[in-house]
């Protein structure tokens, strides 16, 4: 479970996170979405602790994440690019994961190793690598320690149709399992079978935190990219129109 | 925090930059020795060459190798560890890396041609700058996002010690010739920790006349022992401080 109370970022001038308050439950499926710049990396990595918030109050299942580390235990990240050492082999990767996480989790999860086929891939070095098959390491080693909370930013964007089907079935299955998953993508048809929830950030600003069924209702969409585009404008219109522009465009 | 030491050790050690620095270095000693039946003189040229590649290398290799594992490094901070545990692998790995190539590509030639206090002094000055350079570099790295500002930053380190220093001192000594400037000029040493190096090992050779100003008094104010380990400390300094400087910047490092 993580609660984050009054959450901002700011960089310089820019106010990158503005107070964003928000609970996620286990066995929420939550999608993070918004334009470009609005805030969703920032607020991942200031749920890891890569990014060192303001002010802010963030528990991760009742830990404090400001100084502290161990909470990450309970947290598999896959990042939005993957790069590793150039001459590591997949093999050594695993291991120095394992090496870190060692004794916290007796149970490996390798599943999805196994469906992508990595194994026959273990000993080629991270640099003769596609990018895709860089991606497909990142998102094995989120799932690789069975943590109960996943957080995958821009998990599908480089995998090819196959993988990027492995990959959600498995994030369907876990979310099955009662594990807490946070997503963040542009893709929002790749979203619409995973998710259960949708938080909408703009400007650094939380939008609304709604579930699915609430949003397709509201709206009267079946699809979730339809259902948040109608609710967008609406929203727009009813509170400010200067943030219609982007809005638009993305959708 | 071994662990991943180990790995960023043996990653670096199949880099061809770093294969390549390997193969200079020795290929330079071997050259250098074979010169002249004396090797002393060999040291002496050595010492040259050491003193102006090592720290070049170290500091130029290890800005390039942080922002490359930039990323990885995030990934690796988002797991449970410590930051400051994660800095300090990444330094030993780094550094320890260097230092064996360095041990291969001059400490094996010198064993084999010059086993002697003063061929000791050059292999433990170039480890030590080793490890002064990669500490500057690790400074360097956090200091800004921006891989050109990083690596600028390194440069200027490099330039600043190895040639704008010395003229700097001399500028001093010129202009001030009227007064005593022994203590002056123990001070201003103590700043550069190349001069220092090369202090160190000079003063386990028998050449006076090539000691230079600073050489000849360390000699005169502490002897030849005294004055190595007064020397060595300060550069035991120069390796931890911007080092302790890095980690304080890390922690609250925005990634």
């Amino acid at each position: 479970m993580i609660i984050v109370e009054h959450l901002t970022k700011r960089f310089g001038r820019l106010t990158v996170l503005d107070d964003v308050s928000v609970t996620l439950q286990p066995g929420q499926a939550v999608s993070l979405i918004g334009p470009n710049g609005s805030g969703k990396t920032t607020f991942i990595k200031c749920l890891l602790g890569l990014v060192i918030p303001e002010e802010c109050d963030m528990r991760v299942d009742g830990q404090s994440v400001r100084d502290h580390w161990s909470y990450r235990d309970k947290i598999g990240y896959m990042p939005q690019i993957s790069r590793y050492p150039d001459n590591m082999t997949i093999r050594q990767v695993i291991s120095l994961m394992t090496d870190i996480r060692q004794g916290k989790n007796a149970q490996l999860d390798t599943e999805l190793i196994d469906t992508f086929g990595l194994p026959a891939l273990y000993d080629k070095t991270m640099r003769s690598l596609s990018g895709g098959t860089r991606q497909k390491v990142g998102a094995c080693l989120a799932f690789l320690f069975n943590p109960p909370i996943l957080i995958l930013d821009e998990p599908t964007a480089g995998l090819d149709p196959l993988a990027s089907e492995i990959l959600k079935a498995k994030v369907l299955h876990e979310k099955a399992n009662g594990k807490l998953i946070l997503i963040t993508s542009h893709i929002l048809s790749d979203l619409d079978e995973l998710t259960t929830d949708v938080m909408y950030m703009q400007e650094g600003q939380l939008q609304f935190l709604e579930s699915v069924e609430w949003l397709k209702q509201k709206t009267g969409e079946t699809k979730l990219n339809r259902a948040i585009a109608r609710l967008m404008a609406t929203h727009d219109s009813a509170t400010k129109t200067e943030a219609d522009k982007p809005v638009r465009t993305l959708f | 925090m071994l662990k991943i030491t180990k790995y960023v050790w043996a990653d670096i050690l199949q880099n061809r930059i770093v294969l390549i620095y390997t193969v200079f270095l020795m290929v330079v000693s071997f050259t250098l020795f074979g010169l002249d039946s004396n090797p002393a003189k060999g040291l002496m040229s050595l010492l040259n060459i050491v003193l102006m590649v090592v720290p070049l290398i170290s500091v130029i290799f290890t800005t390039i190798h942080f922002y490359n594992s930039y990323e990885f490094i995030e990934l690796l901070l988002a797991q449970p560890i410590h930051r400051t545990r994660l800095l300090l692998s990444e330094f030993l790995g780094v550094s320890s890396s260097l230092m064996t190539a360095f041990l291969v590509g001059v400490g094996l030639p010198v064993a084999f041609f010059a086993g002697s206090a003063t061929g000791l002094s050059l292999v433990g000055a170039g480890l030590v700058l080793t490890l002064v350079f990669v500490s500057l570099a690790f400074w360097a790295s956090v200091l800004t996002r921006d891989k050109a500002k990083g690596i600028g930053l390194a440069l200027l380190l490099w330039f600043y010690f190895s040639l704008l220093y010395d003229g700097l001192v001399l500028a001093i000594l010129f202009s001030f010739s009227d007064y005593p400037l022994d203590k002056v000029m123990l001070v201003l040493t103590m700043l550069n920790p190349v001069d220092l190096a090369r202090i160190v090992v000079l003063l386990h050779m028998d050449v006076s006349a090539l000691m230079g100003y600073t050489g000849a008094l360390y000699q005169t104010f502490f002897g030849s022992a005294l004055g190595t380990v007064y020397a060595s400390s300060i550069l035991i300094l120069w390796a931890i401080l911007p080092l302790w400087v890095a980690v304080r910047v890390f922690r609250r490092k925005d990634l």
